[in-house]
């Protein structure tokens, strides 16, 4: 009995030793955090996603305690909702986000894109698009191994007939499959809002881009024509529509021959 | 002096807690990606396994003593988590850069059983202070060169075409096995070269 009432004690003061030295240590040594940093912090969503342009959710909310920028309406994947929290936190206001959703502008899936080499390497988009440009006649094209699946975490990305789709409703524009494509075809556009966008980024002459693709951009500037708006620019072959001046008629969908325009409404 | 030396390499080479003990699997696998995140955890884990060492063998030594050396392993978890966690405090406020280097790999080796193994051999094999030193400082860099021949290997998996079913996993646990096997043609080296 004896024995087990003394390693009890013994255990029970290292314990209590080493307790009282700890609260010692961390009232004499500890750092003491900023509220607002930590309060910050609780409301954000803890994506660790950099849309914000901070190392994740803990850089911005340091960031925001410290002064170092006074923009706290950077978080995309929170919206408004976070945005408005923030502001009630710190007093400072908050600017409106606009929803924004990843697009991937490409439509040249295996049924209409021809392929100029069978392709048997690493499957992954940089290393295919080192081997001269990829296994597609359009060099523009999305390659499909997916390299924007493994970088996005939320799981929103599929490839579809061999190209990368994006599924709205889990995509939370946090901009990193923009960085994972080689061929820079990802690009986040408003969501909520009718408006009209070129499918297609092939900046070759009109005839090397027909036979390279079927629904490819040929840069006839029929679209540019028929824009009441006149919010479509034909650079380097490539149509390309100013999202504000924009109105979603979709005038231009129907002008176009190859119909690579497509008119989204992408609901979030 | 001799020996001393001796229990040094053993425990980077013959006994090596990750390859030959199998100690330690969890931040060998999971930290072993990048060589400067392998590097920061294993300057970490030679830290703490000093530290604890240090510790541990006078706590043994003066309180626990052979009436009680059944407390040992509770004792001994004690005493580690509470040095990790007061290690923690002391970077975070004179070495904030350092802190931030290592991040979670600190609070790991709360959890790291090669940090209590160590400090448990060496009770049970009945070294001095001294040898108990350098056993754990032998044991801490003999997971660093494990840790660092990992990454190098990991880094070559990463560019080779794994078959699907293997990927991820399996395959890393496959080159740990293989590395491990290599570990084995240095037995009988260290008593080959002191007696």
């Amino acid at each position: 009995m004896e024995e087990i009432i003394l390693a009890v004690v013994i255990v029970s003061l290292i314990g209590l030793i080493i307790g009282v030295g700890l609260s010692f240590a961390s009232s004499v040594f500890g750092v003491k955090k900023d509220e607002i940093e930590e309060k910050v912090r609780e409301c954000l969503p803890g994506a660790n996603c950099g849309a914000c342009g901070y190392s994740g959710c803990d850089g911005y909310a340091q960031a925001i305690s410290k002064g170092e920028t006074q923009n706290i309406s950077l978080c995309t994947p929170g919206g408004n909702d976070v945005a408005n929290e923030i502001a009630e936190i710190t007093g400072k206001k908050a600017e409106e986000i606009k929803p924004l959703v990843a697009v991937v502008a490409c439509k040249g899936n295996c049924n209409v894109a021809p392929q100029k080499v069978e392709y048997s390497g690493i499957k992954s988009c940089k290393a295919a698009h080192l081997m001269m440009g990829g296994q597609k006649t359009c060099v523009y094209g999305c390659l499909g191994y997916g390299d924007c699946i493994s970088a996005c975490d939320n799981g929103a990305i599929f490839i579809c007939d061999g190209i990368a789709k994006i599924d709205i409703s889990k995509c939370g524009a946090c901009t990193k499959c923009i960085n994972a494509c080689p061929k820079g075809l990802i690009s986040l556009i408003e969501a909520n809002k009718k408006q009209a966008y070129v499918m297609c980024k092939n900046k070759e002459k009109g005839a090397a881009a027909q036979k390279s693709c079927k629904v490819s951009c040929i840069g006839c500037g029929k679209c540019q024509k028929e824009c009441p708006e006149s919010a479509i620019t034909v650079e380097n072959f490539l149509a390309t529509v100013d999202p504000l001046k924009c109105t979603g008629c979709g005038i231009c969908k129907d002008a176009c021959p190859k119909k690579c325009i497509d008119l989204l409404m992408l609901i979030k | 002096m001799k020996i001393l030396f001796s229990i040094l390499l053993t425990g980077i080479l013959t006994e090596n807690f990750v390859l030959a003990q199998f100690l330690g699997i969890c931040p060998f696998l999971g930290v072993s990606k990048k060589l400067n995140t392998a590097m920061g955890m294993s300057v970490a884990v030679i830290f703490v396994m000093a530290v604890s060492t240090a510790v541990c063998y006078p706590i043994n030594q003066f309180v626990l003593g052979q009436k009680y050396a059944y407390l040992q392993t509770i004792v001994f978890i004690l005493v580690i988590a509470a040095l990790v966690q007061l290690v923690e405090i002391l970077l975070k406020k004179y070495i904030p850069s350092l802190y931030n280097a290592l991040g979670i790999y600190l609070p790991l080796i709360t959890t790291n059983c090669a940090v209590l193994g160590v400090v448990l051999l060496n009770v049970s094999q009945g070294y001095n202070f001294m040898e108990s030193m350098f056993s754990s400082l032998g044991a801490g860099v003999g997971f660093m060169v494990a840790m660092i021949m990992f990454s190098g290997v990991r880094s070559k998996i990463e560019s080779s075409d794994v078959p699907e079913f293997l990927k991820g996993l399996p395959i890393t646990l496959i080159a740990a096995s293989l590395v491990s096997v290599s570990f084995m043609g240095f037995s009988g080296i260290v008593e080959g070269i002191f007696l």
